[in-house]
């Protein structure tokens, strides 16, 4: 093994805790919160929703497959940094490309092993995700402290401008079936619809299970305006994934505001509390979040429960709710709303990811859902005009 | 949804008694069963032939059965308690395939029993193997590829469509052979055409091989709405090819990305779906292909497994409680996590941990097996281990194991040179057996390439890369002395696992006082704690830490926090017994359970340590606290200083500890914990050695005046001759210091002596051997006793039905004694008491009496907890162990109101099961040297009866007509005549060998003459195929005799003909089948049995019996 450069973790509550680089060498800041997934390290780096987060993974091994093309969530690693108890020294998996450090260091993610990550965790779980900064550069536990102390807070900020794209895209990795191989819908000859999503920072793999469903999708930037979207002609508008508090993308908030009713939207998580926003509800922060693959979703509508990935800090209030949306999914361990329903306004949302990526597939249902209600829209159109 | 209200009363079936590949596990199951169910309401109704049980305690069910688990009998049971429903799925493959019979025969439908938790059909499928790949592949999943075929160009055309390389399996041969794998088509040729002539009915099956492929399982649960989690992953170290009880694991699985994992778990929903595992769990076996990531679904157990209650243990989650409540009609989300507490049970636990288990074998028992493994278990036991990484994890289990080993690749008393570490060959690397692991550290020690170890062993390099950083630290402490060895590298040493008698062994020697000093255990302990480099505690929490832990359920680990949130509560320690091997297993966590209620019910907190995940002192809600940790004295003492205050200061306040209920393992650690200071309850570690000490025990005898057969103890064999020759051949001989009568033989004469201790001089170098007066035709007994440190009273006495010679764990044990005088019980009694008196025993004793030719004799005394503990408890309805706990923790036998040895109603008998189907080659008899895995219990009325009934339960058939066949050594034949007498009279036609025969024409009995094997054909072997005999009565005598009945022997276990090899033993089993032939059996709840035992008592004797 080479020599151990040392890394700190400073919190701003005035904790510091003790490891070795991983990844880049540097110093950054952001918010501390941690991920209970103990597979997909890959898909959680590359997800957009982490920007801005230094994510904690309670795993203990982590790296053991390496790094490789397929599982990206996006083109390039989010997180402000990531800390692990034990980064794997060897990389096995028939898919590997890449070990998970050359995979930081390349990207210039700071991360750090060796840390006592329960411990940690604990602490997190009792005094709240907090600011941190995380450094491999000289750390001093003064210097990080204030550095911490001088970080942005989470509450009130929009991160979504550092995730969007520039300009529209259409989305043409049809990559449907389990490695990319299988036929499009279109090839089955199944119908097809067209989607407009919104990228607050959109995960690939909800593109790819739109595709699998046999949307065409033209992604366009968080700014775009309703008018804009109407213009495309959608059969429905899509509402992704993304960082930072919901209550500061004020102009998203707006523009759903101005779709509802429309054409059909389907949101997740970010996209969920905007469209919660949207119909006129409150979101609040979460003490920790959840961030993990484990936890118990109950969808009303069946009374079943799906095992659900989940990557939230913040939660749709549901007193603030209006009449008219109903509360289609909880959570079981906190009873915070997972998912909710605008029939009137053909909008529906989940708060956790559907796409999973890393996760259970449990709640896959929820796309399918999504093109049965854009196909009854059509077809309700279709009647109505002739 | 609530739980159901059609249903009150639920008949459970047990796994009987343990045997390889059916453990503790089951008891531990069907507790939680037990427990949950009576929590609901429902009357429980259990049945299990294996008194040694927690689940078979009076007070764990409404109605409990310790019966033979055959349909008949529990027919009649279920006649008796009308139960409205049969959950088959928490008492193992033996409870599935009995509650299968019962509902292919008609019984539950007769009596309108429902199968809950796994219908018929779900059952049916799961467990036929071609059926089951038929509904995979029709629900899209892969399986491995195969067809049966006739002959061997069907065999290429199949071949050629599903690729090399593939399995030859000739249809219908014992254990596979004919068969192999074929990489090419020249192969397959060769081989397809020797199977196809091996199968008797020219079948071949060839399958696509998976050997090499890496092997998952997951353990999923089920509920009526459909609702489904993976409670645990678990990874085997060891490739497909080697039975998943045979195979290292690992959990959660280390070497899947999120898609693959995520693909498995895809396809374990559909393959419980398909299968109609409505509720309750399933263990699902899949194969990955390391090349590609193909995944093939092997196998599903619709029931909760070994591997199920791997998962409890490693998780947190109770699957075996669990899925009772589904079975009655709960969902997941309607049972809460009790660790957790305000989270529900639908949920998929998060490890942010890693548990390694390894098997532990017993092939030293069984020499002449084939100590391969394969697709059939072989192991006996397991430990289980737990740390922050897989190295930590590795190590402690490594070194809870005990065999020697102290850490990965090094073992106890041998410091690392290459002569202790000699680089492995090849094979070593790519046969598995027990030594593979170490082998890979040798041969990683010898500087070769991960990947080609991985390749060798089919291990994935992953696991081989994190040994490596084992023996690259081992590398760079070997630097260092223990003067010099820095803080950081100990600190990293210890986070990878090591142990301090690992660093002892591994450090360079120092000087003192101008001589070289090899640092002990102590000493590293010593050097580390003014370091500081402690342990923390952290806690088993189901959640990664995410919500509060509420249960005290603990691992050792070095990391900076600590969980355990120590109490001040008055407490005690208790020691566990650790992996089950033979000798120590079940009975041990029996009274090591029952320890822990009896000293919580007296106010104490109890604190249990065991590695052990099949039991149920190792359930976190059996002690308040738990600590799952190796039981090693580093191990223990850390515990102890935590508890009790004084991890970081001398000044704490001292937690007893409980040793004596364990078995041996605690026992070992007790001068080290008494060293240490650790207060240890119970008779004084003086009384123990007195015990032990063959000098000291020999001299308090002689002052008791009390019989034991002369003996005397040799290095060399010139001694041991002279030995022999003073006290008298034939001679019992043994290593001093062993378990289980582990090498133990009898030798006949100056010949066997010279061989056994040839043979002695590899089982314990330097060690001196015991020879002992052997007691030909003695009667031996059993004595279970509690003191109190001033009284003694007897639990009971228990008569051998095999011989002296016959280890006391192999034979059979009737209570009360039934060919013992009154005036020889009393002397038993008399010298009883006065020993445990001598002793001063507070808590259990155990002492073997002899009778020889009128005299007793003392053969052994052993102040501790014994194996027929439970059985004792069973047949008495006292609490032994629960009386003994609290004597230890100082009440007196009066407060505890056992006063006077309890009185028995009928008979009992223990039978002993021993693994010889599991392991052809191994020479089948009784002998001094213990090798039952596990026990049953009959009880009735008679002898005969209770007898018979536990021949079944041990799966025997007791014939009552056809045919005998009967061959005895000379030494016996004058015995033989009234046996064969009995038989006749029964009707029996007898079958003997020339010797035999001609004795019993001697006596004027008929006896059809059968060849000895060696004398041709038609023999004893083909008389045993051919079905006619029912019953083999083959008494070897001698090393060179029990040869030639071997091959007989063997026969008659694979034909599942029942088997006997004593005298005494036979004239038992013809008791049991006159009684078979002139009344049925009956079967009796052991609370009614009590019950009537209270009332025969009251209405007897006692007018003065107050309470």
């Amino acid at each position: 093994m080479k020599q151990r450069t040392r890394a700190m973790l400073a919190l701003e509550d005035g904790t510091i805790w003790h490891g070795y680089a991983l990844g880049a060498i540097g110093e950054r800041a952001g918010e501390v919160v941690f991920n209970t997934s103990m597979t997909g390290y890959q898909e959680v780096l590359t997800d957009p929703s982490y920007y801005g987060q230094i994510v904690v993974m309670t795993a203990p091994h982590i790296g053991n497959t390496g790094v490789n093309r397929e599982d990206e969530e996006s083109h390039h690693p989010w997180v402000a940094g990531f800390v692990v108890r034990a980064a794997s020294p060897y990389v096995s998996n028939w898919r590997a490309a890449q070990s998970l450090h050359e995979y930081l260091a390349e990207h210039g993610v700071v991360a750090m092993t060796g840390v006592d990550t329960r411990a940690l965790v604990r602490h997190i779980r009792t005094q709240g995700a907090m600011r941190a900064v995380i450094s491999s550069q000289n750390p001093e536990p003064d210097r990080l402290i204030a550095a911490a102390r001088a970080a942005p807070s989470m509450n009130g900020l929009d991160l979504v401008p550092y995730v969007t794209c520039a300009e529209p895209y259409h989305w043409v990795e049809g990559n449907p079936g389990e490695w990319g191989r299988g036929e499009t819908p279109a090839q089955r000859g199944e119908p097809t619809f067209h989607v407009v999503a919104y990228d607050f920072g959109i995960k690939r793999n909800i593109l790819r299970l739109l595709a699998e469903h046999g949307c065409r999708i033209t992604v366009v930037p968080a700014t775009t305006p309703a008018s804009e979207v109407l213009a495309l002609e959608p059969d429905g508008v899509f509402l992704s994934n993304g960082p930072g508090d919901p209550a500061a993308v004020t102009y998203a908030v707006q523009a759903v505001r101005d779709l509802l009713g429309k054409t059909p939207l389907f949101g997740i998580c970010l996209g969920h509390q905007i469209l919660g926003l949207a119909l006129g509800g409150k979101t609040y922060k979460l003490h920790f979040g959840h961030r993990g693959g484990n936890q118990p979703v109950r969808f009303n509508d069946t009374g079943r429960v799906e095992i659900s990935s989940h990557n939230h800090g913040f939660a749709v209030d549901e007193s603030s709710l209006p009449e008219g949306v109903e509360i289609t999914h909880i959570n079981l361990n906190d009873r915070c709303v997972e998912g909710l329903r605008a029939p009137d306004h053909f909008a529906f949302s989940v708060q956790y990811h559907p796409e999973a990526a890393p996760g259970p597939h449990d709640a896959r249902y929820l796309f399918r859902q999504f093109v049965e209600l854009m196909a009854q829209v059509r077809n309700r159109r279709s009647t109505s005009n002739g | 949804m609530p739980r159901r209200t059609d249903i009150h009363s639920i008949l459970i079936i047990g796994s009987g008694p343990i045997v390889i590949g059916q453990a503790c596990e089951f008891d531990y199951s069907g507790v939680q069963a037990c427990k949950a169910l009576r929590r609901e309401g429902f009357r429980v109704v259990l049945v299990n032939s294996n008194p040694a049980t927690i689940m078979t305690d009076p007070q764990m069910a409404d109605a409990t059965y310790i019966e033979p688990l055959t349909p008949e009998i529990v027919e009649k049971i279920i006649e008796r308690e009308r139960p409205d429903a049969l959950l088959p799925t928490v008492g193992g493959q033996t409870g599935l395939n009995l509650a299968m019979k019962l509902a292919e025969n008609g019984v539950l439908d007769r009596y309108g029993v429902q199968l809950i938790g796994a219908s018929p059909r779900a059952i049916a499928l799961a467990e036929d193997r071609e059926l089951f790949k038929r509904a995979m592949l029709d629900a899209g999943l892969r399986v491995p590829l195969g067809e049966t075929v006739t002959t061997v160009d069907q065999a290429l055309e199949v071949a050629a469509r599903i690729g090399y390389p593939v399995l030859v399996r000739p249809s219908f041969t014992l254990g596979g052979s004919g068969g192999g794998i074929a990489y090419n088509e020249s192969q397959l040729r060769d081989i397809a055409d020797r199977g196809l002539r091996t199968s008797p009915v020219t079948q071949v099956l060839i399958e696509q091989s998976v050997l090499g492929w890496k092997e998952y399982e997951l353990e999923v649960m089920r509920d009526r709405m459909d609702n489904f989690v993976v409670v645990c992953s678990i990874e085997n170290l060891d490739p497909m090819g080697v039975h998943t009880g045979d195979s290292i694991t690992i959990a959660p699985a280390m070497t899947l990305t999120d898609r693959e994992y995520q693909r498995l778990r895809e396809m374990a929903k559909i393959v419980i779906r398909t299968v109609g595992v409505e509720t309750g769990g399933s263990n699902i076996q899949f194969a990955v292909n390391p090349r590609d990531g193909t995944p093939l679904v092997i196998e599903m157990n619709p029931r909760v497994s070994r591997s199920s209650a791997l998962a409890s243990k490693a998780t947190g989650f109770p699957i075996a409680k669990i899925a009772a409540l589904l079975a009655v009609g709960y969902t997941l989300d309607e049972i809460p996590n009790d660790i957790t507490r305000v989270t529900p049970a639908s949920f998929e636990p998060s490890l942010d941990y890693v548990v390694v288990k390894i098997p532990r074998w017993a092939f030293e028992k069984f020499p002449g097996v084939d100590p391969t493994l394969g697709p059939q278990m072989k192991s006996v036991g397991e430990v289980m281990a737990i740390g922050a990484t897989f190295n930590e994890a590795l190590q402690k289990a490594i070194r809870g194991l005990e065999i020697g080993a102290v850490g990965f690749g090094a073992f106890a008393g041998k410091r690392l040179s290459p002569e202790t570490t000699p680089e492995p060959s090849d094979n070593d690397l790519r046969i598995p057996t027990a030594q593979r692991l170490f082998h890979v550290a040798n041969a990683l020690r010898a500087g070769w390439d991960i990947e080609r170890i991985a390749a060798l062993t089919g291990y994935d390099p992953w696991f081989v890369a994190q040994m490596r950083t084992i023996i690259d630290l081992e590398a760079a402490l070997a630097r260092y002395t223990l003067e010099t060895l820095p803080a950081d590298l100990l600190r990293e040493a210890k986070e990878n696992g090591f142990s301090d008698a690992q660093i002892a062994l591994i450090l360079q020697p120092t000087v003192r006082n101008g001589a070289p000093y090899v640092p002990t255990e102590m000493d590293v302990r010593a050097y580390r704690k003014a370091l500081g480099i402690l342990p923390v505690y952290h806690r088993i929490d189901t959640c990664a830490a995410e919500f509060e832990a509420y249960t005290p359920y603990l691992y050792s680990t070095y990391a900076t926090s600590d969980e355990s949130a120590v109490t001040d509560r008055p407490k005690v320690i208790i020691l566990g017994g650790g992996p089950n091997r033979i000798g120590q297993g079940l009975e041990f966590d029996y009274c090591c359970v029952h320890a822990s209620f009896a000293l919580r019910d007296l106010g104490y907190e109890t604190i249990m340590v065991n590695c052990n995940p099949e039991t149920v002192s190792t359930d976190y809600d059996t002690s308040d606290r738990l600590y799952f940790e190796p039981l090693t004295l580093e191990d223990v003492l850390n515990v102890w200083e935590n508890e009790s205050g004084m991890r970081n200061s001398e000044t704490g306040t001292p937690v007893p500890m409980l040793v004596q209920f364990g078995g041996q393992t605690p026992l070992n650690l007790a001068k080290g914990l008494a060293a240490a200071g650790v207060p240890i309850w119970g008779t004084s570690q003086d009384s123990i050695d007195l015990a032990e000490d063959r000098g000291r025990f020999s001299e308090l005898l002689r002052q008791l005046d009390i019989m034991q057969p002369e003996s005397g103890m040799a290095a060399d064999l010139q001694s041991a001759r002279r030995v022999a020759q003073r006290i008298g051949y034939p001679v019992l001989v043994r290593p001093s210091y062993v378990l289980g009568g582990r090498a133990m033989a009898i030798a006949y004469d100056d010949e066997g002596l010279a061989q056994y201790l040839h043979e002695a001089t590899q089982i314990s170098a330097g060690q001196p051997v015991l020879i002992d007066r052997y007691l030909e035709d003695a009667f031996e007994l059993d004595v279970d006793a509690v003191g109190d440190g001033e009284n003694i009273v007897i639990g009971g006495i228990m008569e051998h039905v095999e011989e002296a010679g016959v280890h006391s764990g192999d034979s059979a044990m009737v209570m009360p004694p039934y060919k013992v005088s009154a005036y020889h019980l009393s002397i038993i009694r008399d010298e009883t008491i006065r020993i445990g008196q001598a002793l001063r025993v507070k808590g259990l004793m155990n002492i073997q009496f002899a009778i020889k030719d009128d005299e007793v004799y003392v053969l052994e005394v052993n102040p501790r907890a014994s194996r027929t503990v439970p059985f004792v408890a069973k047949a008495t309805g006292v609490p032994l162990a629960r009386i003994a706990a609290q004597a230890a923790a100082g009440k007196t036998l009066a407060e505890l109101g056992f006063t006077r040895e309890p009185p028995l109603n009928g008979f009992f008998v223990k039978e002993a099961v021993l693994p010889f189907d599991k392991f052809p080659g191994a020479a089948v008899f009784l002998s001094p040297e213990m090798r039952s895995t596990g026990e049953v219990m009959g009880h009735a009325s008679t002898f005969g009866h209770a007898f018979a009934k536990a021949e079944m339960g041990a799966n025997q058939r007791i014939p009552t007509s056809g045919g005998a066949l009967l061959t005895v050594n000379d030494y016996d034949k004058g015995a033989i005549g009234r046996i064969a007498r009995d038989l006749v009279k029964l009707g029996f036609t007898i079958y003997a060998t020339r010797g035999t025969a001609a004795w019993l024409h001697q006596l004027g009995l008929p006896a059809i003459v059968v060849n000895k094997v060696s004398e041709g054909s038609p023999h004893t072997v083909d008389l045993i195929a051919s079905g006619k005999v029912g019953l083999v009565i083959s008494t070897p005598l001698g090393s060179r005799a029990y040869a030639d009945g071997q091959a007989l022997r063997s026969a008659a276990i694979r034909y599942g003909v029942m088997l006997v090899t004593t005298l005494t033993g036979a004239a038992a089993t013809v008791s049991a089948i006159k009684a078979l032939r002139q009344k049925e059996l009956r079967v009796r709840s052991l609370q009614e049995h009590y019950r009537l035992t209270m009332t025969v008592e009251n209405n007897t004797a006692v007018t003065s019996h107050t309470e």
